[in-house]
């Protein structure tokens, strides 16, 4: 125990005495939660729009304001031919074309059904999905406008009503921001352990550390107690940026917040410390620091929905620990659940924490080559 | 208190140490000798159970060295293996902790220690901002926390100033003296000189082991130093008489199967060269002449015929 607290002390004394990284430690989730939060918004406006009206008549000038009221059209160019149209999303000015065919107003006289064509440019997938179903819903407002008007007794024989819990505004930062703090977190914790005892082996101090009766665990406790304190630190500077920038809610218990957070924090570490045991230098240990933290970020479901992935790579996501910190922290800050309905989320943690801890004690043994 | 019983360590396709017997006393400063690479380093740490043997076994006061408790051994690596931003007293005290030792005890023994190395008054300067010469102090005092039996020493006075390096030997001596036995390596043969006793190993194997008095008897009588103008470091290579050469700035030293009867030819074999200023004197061989003629394989066993 005492030989812990020994770590411990001359970690702290080191990192105490390594201003810049300490600095560094700080200022990323400031800088990045501010960059990130507000660079990132997966509702995607104000896409730049070509139109061409052949119509030219009122019916065709309401139907073009409807797709600009909606605020996610620019009605940025008109035009007067098919070819000027293309041109303008080849050339990337423009990403949704309109276009409205001569016989449009007459079609809609005559109670037939009028068309109007929407090119989407989908090389961006996110414009694309969004362009299309405004689109859509727009055409289906329109009709049933239309409708309304022509038989005025009847009402629709549907009536869905959506309600978006959580996040009824359906604010990107909400969702993007307490995930960008988990990534953050874990990329810290990850990298800054992965280098932790592959440092000392390549200084030559793990060789004087061998010598001394200072055994594993002892070792590893004190390498990841002052780094349990410094996940805490960057979780709370993080968490203020959250709240005060961008005003996501906290509407579960703070506590169990930062109770929880302590069983991700160690998986990380854990994760850390493992590479830490494999590897030979430091450029190594940062390599695979890298190779790991990827597709943790991408497959976790930070943007990208789990359920969209393939079965394996589904499964696969439930190996990374943030998978399972995203479900606590959105969960516990923009749905206000407790402990009780996360304990699958913490056992997970729990368990990677304690397997990863111990393949790192185990892998290092106290010899050298 | 230290036993090596054909111990052999191989790296891959590169065998470090081979078959390597050694005894070192209680209480004697033993010094290993040879080029790099001959396996000091990797017999050390294999004393101090940082390596494991391959082959044979090395046992610490009849025990085997991963037995030996590590209080009892104190062990200061080649390169500089303390905290560069730990100031010293930092460095000091957390290898003392690391060995459960208390405050007070650590306070005391720290000052001792300090006192004999000379870092007292830089307590609390940082390691990194340490000459080299101090760094080796300072381990060798982190080294010493414990009051260890045995040290092992790895080159400890690599590239360290002359100076420092006799104030070196000096400490050692002094802890000779309290008991404490030495393995040492060194580089240096005016340290093996100060050796009580000294092994010499070559590609991992033992060459000789014996005083430095005597290894050096080994030769005696066989070496003659020949001063003379010649710049040319393979002169001697062609006569017969000549076992080994060793080219110093303005002098050969030459090893002889007999030093006196082969006088003769020798001046004749200088003459037929065409060099005619020169003189033949007998010396009694240095460490580094018994270093420089053990190291040619081919003269492992030359006293045979003596």
């Amino acid at each position: 125990m005492s030989r812990i607290l020994s770590v411990i002390k001359k970690e702290y004394i080191q990192m105490r005495r390594d201003r810049i990284t300490l600095a560094l430690i700080f200022m990323l989730p400031l800088v990045q939660m501010l960059l990130f939060g507000y660079a990132i918004q997966t509702e995607v406006k104000h896409i730049p729009t070509v139109v061409m009206d052949q119509s030219l008549s009122s019916e065709s000038r309401d139907m073009i304001e409807s797709f600009s009221a909606s605020g996610y059209f620019d009605v940025a160019y008109t035009v007067d031919s098919y070819d000027a149209v293309t041109a303008s999303i080849d050339s990337g000015k423009a990403q949704v074309g309109i276009i409205i065919p001569p016989d449009f107003t007459r079609k809609l006289q005559r109670n037939e059904s009028a068309s109007i064509q929407v090119l989407v440019d989908a090389s961006d997938n996110m414009v694309a999905n969004q362009a299309i179903a405004t689109a859509n819903s727009i055409g289906l407002l329109k009709s049933q406008e239309i409708m309304v008007k022509n038989m005025p007794s009847s009402t629709l024989p549907y009536d869905v009503r959506v309600r978006p819990w959580y996040n009824p505004d359906g604010i990107t930062a909400y969702y993007m921001v307490p995930a960008i703090l988990g990534i953050i977190l874990t990329m810290t914790m990850v990298i800054i352990t992965a280098l932790a005892i592959v440092r000392e082996r390549e200084l030559g101090t793990l060789e004087q550390l061998i010598v001394t009766p200072l055994k594993p665990y002892e070792l590893m406790l004190g390498k990841i107690i002052p780094y349990i304190v410094l996940g805490y630190l960057q979780i709370t500077v993080a968490l203020l940026v959250a709240s005060f920038f961008f005003h996501v809610p906290i509407r579960g218990s703070l506590l169990e917040l930062y109770f929880l957070t302590l069983f991700f924090i160690t998986a990380s570490l854990g994760l850390g410390l493992t590479i830490s045991n494999v590897a030979q230098n430091q450029t190594q240990a940062f390599q695979m620091a890298f190779f790991v933290m990827l597709p943790s970020i991408l497959l976790s479901g930070f943007m990208f929905p789990r359920q969209a992935m393939p079965k394996i790579i589904y499964y696969l996501s439930f190996f990374i620990p943030l998978t399972y910190y995203l479900d606590i922290i959105r969960g516990i800050m923009l749905k206000g659940i407790g402990f009780s309905y996360l304990i699958g989320q913490v056992t997970a943690l729990l368990v990677f924490s304690l397997l990863m801890l111990g393949v790192s004690t185990a892998k290092f043994k106290k010899k050298l080559g | 208190m230290v036993n090596s019983n054909r111990v052999s360590k191989r790296f891959g396709e590169n065998t470090a140490v081979d078959e390597l017997s050694l005894q070192i006393k209680q209480g004697e400063i033993f010094g290993l000798v040879g080029p790099d690479g001959a396996g000091k380093t990797t017999f050390m740490r294999m004393v101090c159970d940082l390596l494991d043997a391959d082959a044979g076994n090395i046992t610490l006061d009849d025990l085997p060295a991963n037995k030996f408790p590590r209080e009892r051994i104190g062990y200061m690596p080649q390169k500089f293996c303390l905290y560069g931003d730990l100031t010293i007293s930092e460095n000091i005290s957390f290898f003392a902790s690391l060995y459960s030792l208390d405050k007070k005890v650590t306070a005391e023994r720290s000052q001792e220690i300090l006192r004999v190395t000379g870092l007292e008054g830089f307590e609390n300067r940082l390691a990194n901002k340490l000459s080299g010469g101090m760094k080796q102090k300072l381990s060798l005092t982190c080294a010493l926390m414990t009051r260890p039996e045995l040290m092992v020493l790895d080159e400890p006075t690599y590239g360290v100033d002359p100076e420092s390096r006799k104030e070196f030997w000096q400490i050692l001596y002094r802890l000779n003296g309290t008991g404490i036995t030495i393995l040492i390596s060194t580089p240096y043969m005016d340290e093996a000189e100060l050796c009580h006793r000294v092994a010499l190993i070559n590609s991992g194997k033992l060459v000789a082991c014996d005083t430095p008095v005597g290894l050096k008897n080994i030769f005696s009588n066989r070496v003659l130093a020949v001063k003379a103008n010649i710049r040319d470091p393979y002169f001697f290579d062609d006569c017969p008489e000549v076992m080994d050469s060793s080219y110093y700035s303005n002098r050969f030293h030459l090893l002889m199967n007999n030093a006196q009867t082969m006088r003769p030819n020798l001046s004749n074999y200088i003459l037929e060269k065409g060099v005619q200023d020169f003189e033949i004197v007998d010396i009694y061989p240095s460490m580094e002449d018994v270093f420089a003629f053990l190291a040619e394989p081919r003269l492992h066993t030359p006293s045979a015929g003596d």
